[in-house]
């Protein structure tokens, strides 16, 4: 979230899409009816379903799982047309001026430079035009046709009402009412904040989904303000503090983009990642990168990682290709594995194609599930009827399950939503032997060091120097670890304006980034969290609760990262004079001297308004992108279909068979081949979560379980009455992949839509049930789902695909 | 006079026997239907939060006992955490059943292994797992680390054994495992974040 859960209370207008926030985060989408009641705000759901959301909604517009682009894309043409934008706000903080290359152009389903064998796009004409300065050419007014603005307008003028409508299957009046709302809040004191989950991400184009609404969201100037912004309601708990922390392999803690096989050196390696700044004054924040990389770099090898052996650059290890879930299991499927360890994750429930994972796991040598509970994957070689046939003897894989505890068994930090960091305390131990992820992690580690350093073996150099500070040494306090995490003083750490002043003595916890340093002389294992144990000691363990503002910012309670700031981009709250556009829901403003507010203000605090530089502090141009090149299949969001879809083309593109779904996403072969076509996969299936489960762990919980014992699929009454389906019969749900037998639950919140003269209905298939638990035994899901991701994050494709149904 | 639950708690907490909520301007009847709190009263509490969605609901998790080092602390009770800004004190249906995921009858009580072929678990000490598991991990990296690439570059990446992080882990056990990861070489990580 670029905002936090209680600044939702300050919108004027909420936006519930990709997500149903009244029942996958029922506490959060409190504030959500608190500014219903409080400001009168409007609540706007568009989905598939009639959702609990949508229940309790003041409008409510249907949409085809899959063509959200084409909703979105439409609503900006509809702004661009009607003139509904916050044209102070888009000239001055955003590319929209941006003079655009001469040899960008988009051509019937495809953006310049595409390479249709490698399905994926050379960028070298998505860029800006640049002065010998090598700085970004603007044209202030908007008119010049090569500028961002024009050429988005130009782009959007596709989306005209009637096609988002044959297209999204939204009837045109519902669609226009949705603008209508949205049109609204292009007023300067007016506010949308846009609360969406899963139900964006889980596409081909999940990214571009997003990428559109932050469009819109600056189009009517919502970002930076109270009440506005984009709000990704994650899913775990912990979500959001896993990402920060970055196990992942395409970038390390804090989102520096891990080394690869180009990067031959520390001086290389740190160079491409330093941003040259394309405007005249703009803070480019990324420049100071080498910080951040040699801080983490001490954090891990301390004084084995020196300027003279490159901060030991050597021993990180180099990415050569994707690593990415999907990519995993699909090296393990090609036996390109051997071993595999899952720390609280349930991979044979939670990713695409069921058959596939479960395959790939039987070629391991050895698997470790680390966890609380027995989960599915810990017994995908063990025969459980029909919800999991196998053949043991058949399976060599060595399968070892060690037991985890649980939130309420250790101490520590989650990150919330909202990016604010907040300590818990242990409260018991847990159940038999279980030991926290801390000490398992460290036995294993620790045991590896004692065998390198006994018996030698392959590169023991970083194993043997890595940091391990801990007063118990199998045993790492959660206390040690997030000092670590936000950093300390090696050496003396000097005001750069004043090299007498000392700002922190060695050993010193640091006040926050800004104090770190490349000369070795800091530590930090994470610079996005710095500062979130001072020398004022923990404060994501605060918790003072007041808020004298009333907007709901409780700056005192635990700590948002970065820099404790609640609303990133605030300084484009107001405006380029340093004056709130809203004053009654001021965040910062310029007092003459200072920036300062009910915010940790998005600026650095003495940068005078006339100095101008912009709010987008983490861009290169210090403005917020239109026309943004970094995303994988164009710098414009275009509507693709979905790998499977019920149409045999892309309307917007009806004459070009390779645009109908993304050109840029990976398909691995094999996959290409098992994705169903309409004739015999007729409906669209989506996933999604009810009130009372969490994923696959609350079918262990009795209570839970009670309350929802048993699978089943909801479908229209309409398609009930075509496949002779009653309430309650069971039936029997096939893809191209496998099938899934649940209980029908025949609705009117579901219904048919008309698509490209089509009649299209929908199947909702709730996600929670499989072999192990306690609820009554059912199937796994994502037996059915394609095995495809998003082309920029690969997250897969959950929520649209093709099933067919009858009764079992 | 408005009293809370939670300051009810307090002054029955503060030493007062039961008989006398009377003297306290309650009518008895409102204080019987608070059985439940006598009990609670005496626990301990302690702030956590909901582990599930990522609203992350602030909690108060009641145990038997004191902390003091022989008792066991047993959890009684689980309920929202009224000071907590975003929740106030509420929880949905999936944090109001909390207390039934930490006694599920599913949790893994002590290390298990499955091994080739067979088709039962067998319980093994610690020691023995992580030592296993451990001499597969180095046997696997010793084999496959790939020290330079084709062109000579030094890349020491392992890429043979992966490795899927939670999502509901603490900040500081995600940071542990990703250090220790990366010093050993891999690359082949990734979390629950992405799906
Ligand atoms: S109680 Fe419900 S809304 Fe709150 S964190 Fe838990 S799952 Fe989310």
């Amino acid at each position: 979230m670029t905002n936090h859960w209680v600044d939702i209370k300050n919108a004027d207008l909420v936006l519930v899409m990709g997500g149903n926030a009244a029942e996958a985060h029922p506490c959060g989408f409190k504030w959500v009816i608190e500014a219903k009641k409080d400001r009168k705000a409007k609540l706007v759901v568009v989905d598939p379903r009639f959702t609990r959301s949508a229940a309790v909604s003041d409008y409510y517009a249907p949409i085809r799982s899959g063509s959200d682009i084409a909703f979105l894309g439409g609503v900006i043409n509809y702004l661009l047309t009607n003139d509904k934008i916050h044209h102070d706000y888009v000239k001055a903080y955003t590319n929209a001026s941006f003079l655009i290359d001469e040899g960008y152009k988009f051509e019937d389903g495809f953006f310049s430079g595409y390479n249709p064998e490698k399905r994926s796009y050379a960028k070298d004409t998505w860029k800006y035009q640049t002065d010998k300065d090598g700085y970004a050419k603007v044209d202030p007014t908007l008119q010049d046709p090569r500028c961002a603005f024009q050429l988005m307008k130009q782009h959007y003028s596709r989306y005209t009402p009637e096609l988002v409508s044959k297209v999204t299957g939204t009837p045109k009046d519902a669609f226009l009412k949705v603008c209508e709302h949205i049109a609204e809040t292009a007023a300067p004191n007016k506010t949308m904040t846009i609360c969406y989950a899963l139900g964006w991400t889980q596409h081909s184009v999940g990214s571009q989904n997003i990428r559109t609404m932050a469009m819109i969201q600056l189009l009517l100037g919502n970002m930076g303000m109270a009440g506005g912004g984009i709000n990704a309601l994650r899913g775990h708990a912990n979500v959001q503090g896993i990402t920060d922390m970055c196990l992942y392999s395409e970038v390390l803690p804090g989102y520096l983009a891990a080394p690869t096989d180009a990067d031959k050196n520390w001086a290389e390696f740190v160079d491409k990642r330093t941003p040259k700044t394309l405007r005249p004054n703009q803070m480019n924040y990324g420049q100071n990168f080498s910080k951040w990389a040699t801080s983490l770099m001490k954090a891990w090898y301390g004084a084995a990682a020196t300027d003279k052996n490159d901060y030991a650059y050597d021993w990180l290890p180099k990415k050569d290709a994707a690593y990415d879930v999907l990519a995993i299991f699909e090296r393990m499927h090609q036996g390109k594995m051997n071993g595999f360890l899952c720390q609280g994750f349930n991979p044979l429930a939670s990713v695409s194609n069921k058959k596939k994972v479960g395959d790939a796991m039987a070629k391991l040598k050895y698997l470790v599930v680390i966890d609380p509970l027995a989960t599915d994957t810990s017994e995908f070689w063990k025969p459980h009827g029909e919800f999991n046939e196998a053949d043991p003897a058949k399976i060599q894989t060595e399968v070892f399950r060690l037991p985890a505890n649980l939130f309420a068994e250790e101490s520590g930090s989650f990150t919330n939503s909202g990016r604010v960091i907040q300590w818990h305390w242990k409260a018991a131990d847990g159940p038999g032997e279980s030991k926290g992820d801390i000490e398992i992690m460290a036995g294993l580690f620790l045991k590896l060091k004692e065998m390198y350093a006994k018996d030698g073996g392959k590169l023991p150099e970083p194993i043997l120097n890595l940091t391990w500070p801990h007063r118990i040494a199998a045993k790492p306090s959660p206390e040690e670890l997030l000092m670590e995490i936000s950093g300390k003083a090696l050496g003396e750490v000097l005001d750069p304006k004043d090299k007498t002043k000392v700002l922190a003595k060695p050993g010193e916890q640091l006040a926050g980034f800004a104090q770190l340093r490349d000369d070795g002389s800091t530590a930090c294992g994470n610079w996005i969290y710095g500062g979130c144990w001072s020398q004022a000691g923990n404060l994501t363990a605060r918790r003072d609760n007041s808020d004298p503002s009333g907007l709901g910012q409780t700056l005192n309670w635990g700590y948002a990262w970065p820099a404790n700031r609640r609303i990133l981009y605030n300084r484009a709250s107001c405006d380029v004079s340093g004056k709130p556009w809203d004053p009654k829901r001021a965040v910062i403003k310029w007092s003459g001297t200072a920036w300062g507010g009910n915010d940790v203000p998005d600026m650095r605090p003495d940068a005078a308004p006339d100095e101008n530089v912009m709010p987008f502090i983490m861009t290169a141009e210090g403005v917020a992108r239109l026309f943004a090149p970094a995303l994988a299949e164009g710098p414009f969001p275009e509507h693709y279909e979905p790998f499977e879809t019920p149409l045999d083309r892309n309307p917007f593109h009806p004459n070009n068979p390779k645009a109908v779904s993304n050109p840029a996403a990976r398909v691995y072969k094999g996959d290409m081949e098992v994705f169903g076509k309409a004739k015999d996969f007729p409906y669209v299936a989506t996933t999604y979560r009810l009130v009372e489960h969490f994923h696959f762990w609350t079918k262990h919980a009795r209570i839970n379980a009670v309350l929802q014992p048993e699978q089943f699929v909801e479908i229209g009454e309409e398609l009930a009455k075509e496949k002779g389906i009653a309430n309650g019969d069971k039936v029997k749900v096939r893809s191209n992949r496998g099938f899934i037998k649940a209980v029908a639950v025949v609705t009117k919140r579901i219904k048919a839509l008309d698509v490209d003269g089509k009649k299209v209905h929908t199947v909702g298939i709730p996600l929670h049930w499989g072999f192990k638990g306690v609820a009554k035994p059912g199937y796994i899901t994502n037996t059915l789902t394609p095995f495809v991701g998003d082309a920029n994050s690969q997250t897969p494709e959950f929520k649209a695909f093709l099933v067919n149904i009858e009764k079992a | 006079m408005q009293v809370t639950r939670r300051q009810f708690f307090k002054v029955c907490g503060a030493g007062l026997s039961g008989s006398s909520i009377a003297l306290m301007g309650f009518s008895p009847a409102p204080a019987l239907a608070e059985v439940r709190s006598f009990k609670l009263a005496r626990a301990t509490e302690t702030r956590n939060m909901c582990p599930y969605c990522s609203v992350s609901c602030g909690v108060l998790i009641y145990t038997t006992g004191d902390k003091s080092k022989n008792a066991k602390a047993d959890i009684i009770h689980i309920e929202g955490d009224p000071d907590n800004p975003v929740n106030r004190g509420t929880l949905c249906p999936k944090g109001a059943g909390l207390l039934d995921m930490v006694k599920s009858p599913n949790r893994l009580k002590w290390p298990e292994v499955r091994e080739p072929g067979s088709s039962e678990w067998k319980r093994i000490s610690w020691d023995d797992a992580i030592s296993r598991i451990a001499t597969h991990m180095k046997k696997d990296r010793d084999a496959n680390l790939v020290e330079k690439n084709a062109e000579g570059v030094t890349v020491n990446r392992w890429n043979t054994t992966g490795f899927l992080a939670s999502s509901a882990a603490g900040n500081e056990a995600g940071y542990l495992t990703v250090k220790i990861l990366r010093g050993l070489g891999a690359v082949a990580l990734d979390t629950q974040a992405r799906i």
